[in-house]
């Protein structure tokens, strides 16, 4: 490619901070999608698929990088100077997918306060640490002073350290949705299609799993819920929710084509709230307690107790974005100077 | 790009330039200054709150006054506040009153938040530094929210001309002639087989001793022959469902087995009835009826209904005397139960009230010593048309008593029974007094502790009852009992009182008590209440809206009080409660529709997943669900607003006007005086 050709087309980023990786998979995992991408972008930043460091970033221009997507959370100091970083450079900064949206698997650490995090870490009974050793932020060593990222008090989402223009949800996104987005993007930059408002979400449907789930389903009553593995025959046809499965569907943004549904299994929520839901895990959990049917404290706790991991249960994907955002060890360990 | 984001996210908070915001202290005389700094806040709101849009803060003794109402009014117009906050009582008392101001002035009343320094606030607390910060935050959740709220209109829905009147007793009977007789259709239901309640059973009436039959009668027999009068006795409200204007009313009428198109009330058939039963309601267990009755001669209807519990062809499947004797053949054994759906526009619940149980105080020995009668019982001794046919005797049906006994205040004013007043048993009481001389001339001993008589006329009766040479010992009775320690004890009961005038404890033999029971609330109040919609108090006695200006409608919209369901009252009270009722109603009616509140949920079709999560919840069943294109509705009309599938909505696809998302999250943030406190951190990360 010529120097000029490749000045003409706009730049993309990705980044990976505190998540599992699996977002840039799904990118890589658009087919022939990746091909078009490649050639639409200048990719100039994107560790998992190239070779770049951090340097180079901080030695390009500010807002000379059209889109970036960034996938995880902000757990350590290094995740949050990246996100700033990548802000500063980006014109277009995406949060992509469920950790930088929502905190998800790695925001369930907000349950626990960073010493807990760290005894489970490093003193548990399958973990070989004689010297009781812990991560240090700076250590002198005879050949200088050595430095590792700071582990933050609690998990934050991309849009609580840095301002995000669009959210595309999922762990991980759909590769369908993944190449809407992208075309989406390709043809803003060509001028051929209008961005949606800032701060959209997009690559998603505009209401609940249960709008894409085909499974038949009346006005409901609960009387227990059971877990999925317990159940010896489920019918196929009937909604999982009346059958005493808790399935997060109703409270989860559609667009992922009510896949685990479709195959027989609960949603579990990985696309995050619908359009304008604040706490995910709080309208689920109000939405449950409505249709159960119990009337005395003992069956209402009887029902309630086929739902053995409530934290997991309404909390898997979003605490980090709820409300509360974390638990009361994780706060208080923030608010310490 | 970043930057218009981060509009957005600011945008979505109002913008601060057209927001003009005119916050109102109110000190309530010193209900609320005695404990809040009212001066204080309002300065505070003045000036902190500036860059949250107020303009203007005031504080005012009664904002509520019209001065006070003045004060907002004069802002808005020449202010040009267009948005208001009250802090004051609560919107229970008051919305109405500020909201009518804004629109007065020409705002849109539901620009206007009140938000409770009184009930929540000054009431609750002593620390005044404490009172006055949690006033502030109050009102700066106050502020934060008025900042969401948009311009409501109320709806307009008719008003469906006929009422429903439930419990045909004194209470109910009248609130139906007034409705009837303006030419309004009503349905009267009653659950005894006859209209008329307890009065029915009484013999005289005081103050005024005319006979209860005579002033009744005529009342029930118009009740039963106006043609705007659907009467269903023996009936009861099964469900009521809708809201002011058009609720749907279920009523089951019990199977009478009798056919009331050809019978003529004759009383063949009472008289050929072989089986005798107490009749434990109308006669108070003191005489018996048949299987086959009408609890009272002057009943109306006039028809008779079988008891299925005790009739010996239900029992045994032989008998039917009644059917065999029947002129006109009309004797129905295979009558069923009907269920009846009528439509009306308003309810008056005229319930009534149960007489107290005087077996659940031992030591008066009601039920163990057979001298010792109710009040009811009484009520039927002395009645002419009773089972002693007006003979006042002693439990074995002959002896006249030569003294007799009457205890007030029998499971009221007693913190372990009722503690209020029942209002009526003092004056029914000397009206006991005045009828056992009259009936046998026997000493009377009246035993209270306070005598109330507040009415016309009542305390010119307690005075005639004192000329007439009744014996008044003031004090409560401790026990009633046989034991007697002197010939002349012999046989009697004794009465063990302190005698608190003359200061001394006194034994009284005597040959009848008459208990004086209070009055409580029926036994299903709170069921009934439920079905309704309305509240009832811990004991039972349903709420009205307001205890001093309003103690006829209730918090429900379209639901009436009339008579003792609200509270114990006597007859005069309970009639002037029937008509206030009925004249509430007309004045609905007349208007021919009525603005509802447009405080409503809407659901957003785009959003809705179908879920039917929320499709069984509505209280008013207003929800319906779309199978063909598989999203749910709301009837506007039908929705009340309560807000239960806002809460159950897992898509966020229901919002409640006036209670959305931003609205109840702003003030949040605002009690919580995050913006006052870190104004910085809050721009620094827009959530
Ligand atoms: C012993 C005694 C003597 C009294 N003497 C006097 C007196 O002399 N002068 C005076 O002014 N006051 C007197 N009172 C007070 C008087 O009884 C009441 O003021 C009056 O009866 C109240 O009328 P009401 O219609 O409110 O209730 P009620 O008379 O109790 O009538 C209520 C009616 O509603 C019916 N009902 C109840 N629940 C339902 C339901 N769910 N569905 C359908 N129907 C239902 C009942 O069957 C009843 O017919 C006396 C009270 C007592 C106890
Ligand atoms: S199975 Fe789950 S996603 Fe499907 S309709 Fe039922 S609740 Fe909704
Ligand atoms: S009216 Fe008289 S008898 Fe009845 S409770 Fe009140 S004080 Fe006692
Ligand atoms: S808010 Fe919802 S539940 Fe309440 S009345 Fe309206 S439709 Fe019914
Ligand atoms: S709960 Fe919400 S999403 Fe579900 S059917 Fe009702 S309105 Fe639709």
């Amino acid at each position: 490619m010529s120097a000029a050709a490749v000045a003409a087309k706009p730049r993309f980023a990705m980044y990976w901070a505190a998540s599992c990786g699996g977002c840039d998979i799904a990118v890589l995992n658009t087919g022939e999608k990746i091909l078009e991408i490649d050639a639409a972008f200048d990719v100039v930043f994107w560790p998992v698929a190239m070779d770049a460091k951090y340097r180079d970033v901080e030695a390009m221009p500010d807002g000379s990088i059209a889109l970036t997507l960034f996938s995880g959370s902000i757990r350590n100091s290094e995740n949050e100077e990246m996100a700033r970083l990548l802000r500063r450079k980006s014109r277009l900064l995406v949060a992509f997918g469920s950790c930088a949206g929502e905190g998800c698997i790695p925001g369930l650490a907000n349950f626990s306060s960073r010493t807990e995090i760290f005894d489970a870490a490093y003193e548990s009974v399958s973990t070989d640490n004689p010297e009781h050793l812990r991560p240090l932020p700076s250590v002198t060593v005879p050949e200088g002073e050595l430095h590792l990222p700071e582990f933050c008090a609690t998990v934050r989402t991309l849009d609580q350290v840095v301002p995000v223009d669009y959210f595309v949800p999922g762990c991980p996104p759909e590769p369908h949705q993944i190449a809407a987005v992208m075309d989406l993007a390709m043809a803003a930059f060509a001028g051929r299609a209008e961005l949606p408002p800032a701060g959209s979400t997009i690559g998603a449907g505009h209401s609940t799993v249960c709008d894409e789930c085909p499974r038949e389903r009346h006005a409901k009553q609960i009387s227990s819920f059971t877990r999925i593995q317990q159940v010896a025959a489920l019918d196929p046809a009937l909604c999982l929710l009346e059958q005493g499965i808790p399935c997060n569907g109703p409270a989860t943004r559609d667009g992922c084509g009510a896949l685990c549904p479709k195959a027989g299994a609960q949603c579990i929520g990985c696309y995050g709230p619908a359009e304008g839901v604040v706490d995910f895990g709080a309208r689920l959990l109000s939405a449950f307690a409505s249709v159960i049917d119990a009337g005395d404290p003992a069956s209402i706790d009887r029902v309630l107790d086929g739902l053995p991991d409530p934290a997991g249960q309404f909390y898997r994907f979003n605490l980090a974005k709820s409300l509360l955002r974390a638990g009361r060890a994780a706060w208080a360990e923030d608010r310490k100077p | 790009m970043n930057a218009e984001r981060q509009d957005a996210g600011s945008g979505a908070r109002g913008t601060p330039e057209d927001l003009r915001i005119g916050v109102y202290v109110c000190h309530c005389g010193s209900n609320i200054a005695g404990t809040v700094d009212v001066e204080a806040v309002r300065a505070w709101a003045e000036t902190s709150l500036r860059d949250r849009g107020v303009v203007v803060a005031r504080d005012y003794k009664f904002m509520c006054s019209s001065l006070g109402q003045e004060l907002i009014e004069q802002d808005i117009r020449e202010q040009g506040v267009n948005r208001v906050v009250v802090a004051a009582c609560s919107p229970h008392l008051h919305e109405r009153t500020f909201r009518t101001a804004c629109e007065n002035a020409g705002l849109n009343p539901y620009l206007c938040e009140l938000v409770s320094v009184r009930e929540q606030d000054s009431w609750v607390h002593t620390d005044r530094a404490a009172a006055t910060e949690k006033a502030r935050a109050i009102v700066a959740g106050g502020v934060e929210r008025v900042r969401h709220h948009e311009e409501l209109r109320p709806l307009r829905v008719p008003i469906h001309p006929a009422t429903l009147v439930v419990g045909g007793g004194i209470g109910g009977i009248s609130a139906a002639l007034e409705l009837a007789n303006a030419g309004y259709p009503v349905y009267l239901v009653e659950r005894e087989p006859s209209l008329g309640g307890h009065m029915a059973q009484f013999d005289k009436t005081f103050p005024t001793l005319d006979c209860s039959a005579c002033i009744l009668t005529p009342r029930m027999v118009e009740a039963g022959s106006n043609p705007n009068i659907t009467l269903l006795t023996y009936s009861e409200v099964e469900s009521v469902s809708g809201y002011v204007g058009n609720f749907t009313v279920t009523i089951r009428r019990r199977a009478r087995q009798v056919d009331e198109e050809t019978c003529t009330g004759c009383g063949v058939c009472w008289e050929k009835c072989p089986v005798n039963v107490i009749d434990t309601r109308f006669e108070a267990g003191l005489g018996y009826r048949k299987a086959i009755y009408v609890p009272f001669a002057q009943a109306v209807p006039k028809y008779p209904v079988i008891d299925r519990e005790t009739c010996t062809y239900y029992l045994k499947g032989t008998c039917k005397a009644c059917e065999k004797f029947c002129p006109p053949q009309s004797i129905r054994f295979d009558q069923e139960d009907e269920i009846l759906t009528v439509e009306v526009g308003n309810i008056v619940l005229a319930t009534g009230f149960k007489l107290f149980d005087a077996r659940r105080i031992p030591q008066y020995g009601y039920g163990r010593l057979p001298n010792v009668f109710t009040s009811l019982e009484f009520e039927r001794l002395s009645n002419a048309a009773g089972p002693t046919g007006g003979r006042v005797v002693l439990r074995d049906g002959v002896t006249e008593p030569k003294s007799v006994g009457i205890v007030h205040c029998v499971g009221s004013r007693d913190r372990a029974y009722n503690n209020y007043c029942s209002a009526i048993c003092c004056m029914q009481s000397l009206k006991f007094a005045h009828l056992v001389r009259e009936h046998t001339g026997a000493t009377v001993y009246e035993f209270y502790i306070d005598m109330r008589t507040p009415s016309k006329g009542y305390d010119e009766f307690y005075q005639r009852l004192l000329e007439e040479g009744t014996v008044f010992i003031r004090g409560k009775v401790a026990e009633i009992s046989p034991g007697a320690r002197t010939p002349e004890e012999d046989g009697k009961l004794i009465v063990h009182v302190e005698d608190t005038l003359a200061g001394r404890q006194r034994r009284i033999p005597l040959d009848m008590v008459i208990l004086s029971a209070g009055l409580e609330p029926q036994e299903d109040a709170k069921e009934v209440a439920k079905k309704f919609g309305i509240s009832c108090s811990y004991e039972g006695w349903m709420i009205e809206r307001h205890p001093k200006l309003d103690p006829v409608a209730t918090m429900t919209e379209g639901v009436m009080l009339a008579g003792t369901v609200q509270g114990p009252k006597d007859i005069p009270a309970t009639v002037a409660q029937g008509a206030a009722a009925s004249a509430r109603v007309l004045g609905r009616i007349q208007q021919g529709e009525i603005a509802l509140e447009p405080v409503r949920a809407t659901v957003d079709p785009s959003m809705c997943s179908g879920c039917r999560i929320c499709n069984d919840l509505c209280p008013f069943s207003a929800i319906v669900f779309h199978e063909d294109r598989m999203v749910t509705e709301i009837n506007p009309a039908l929705c009340q607003g309560c807000g239960t599938c806002v809460a159950a909505c897992p898509a966020g696809a229901i919002s409640g006007t006036g209670f959305s998302n931003e609205q109840i999250l702003a003030q949040i943030e605002g009690l919580l005086m995050e913006r006052v406190r870190h104004p910085a951190e809050l721009e620094a990360v827009p959530a």
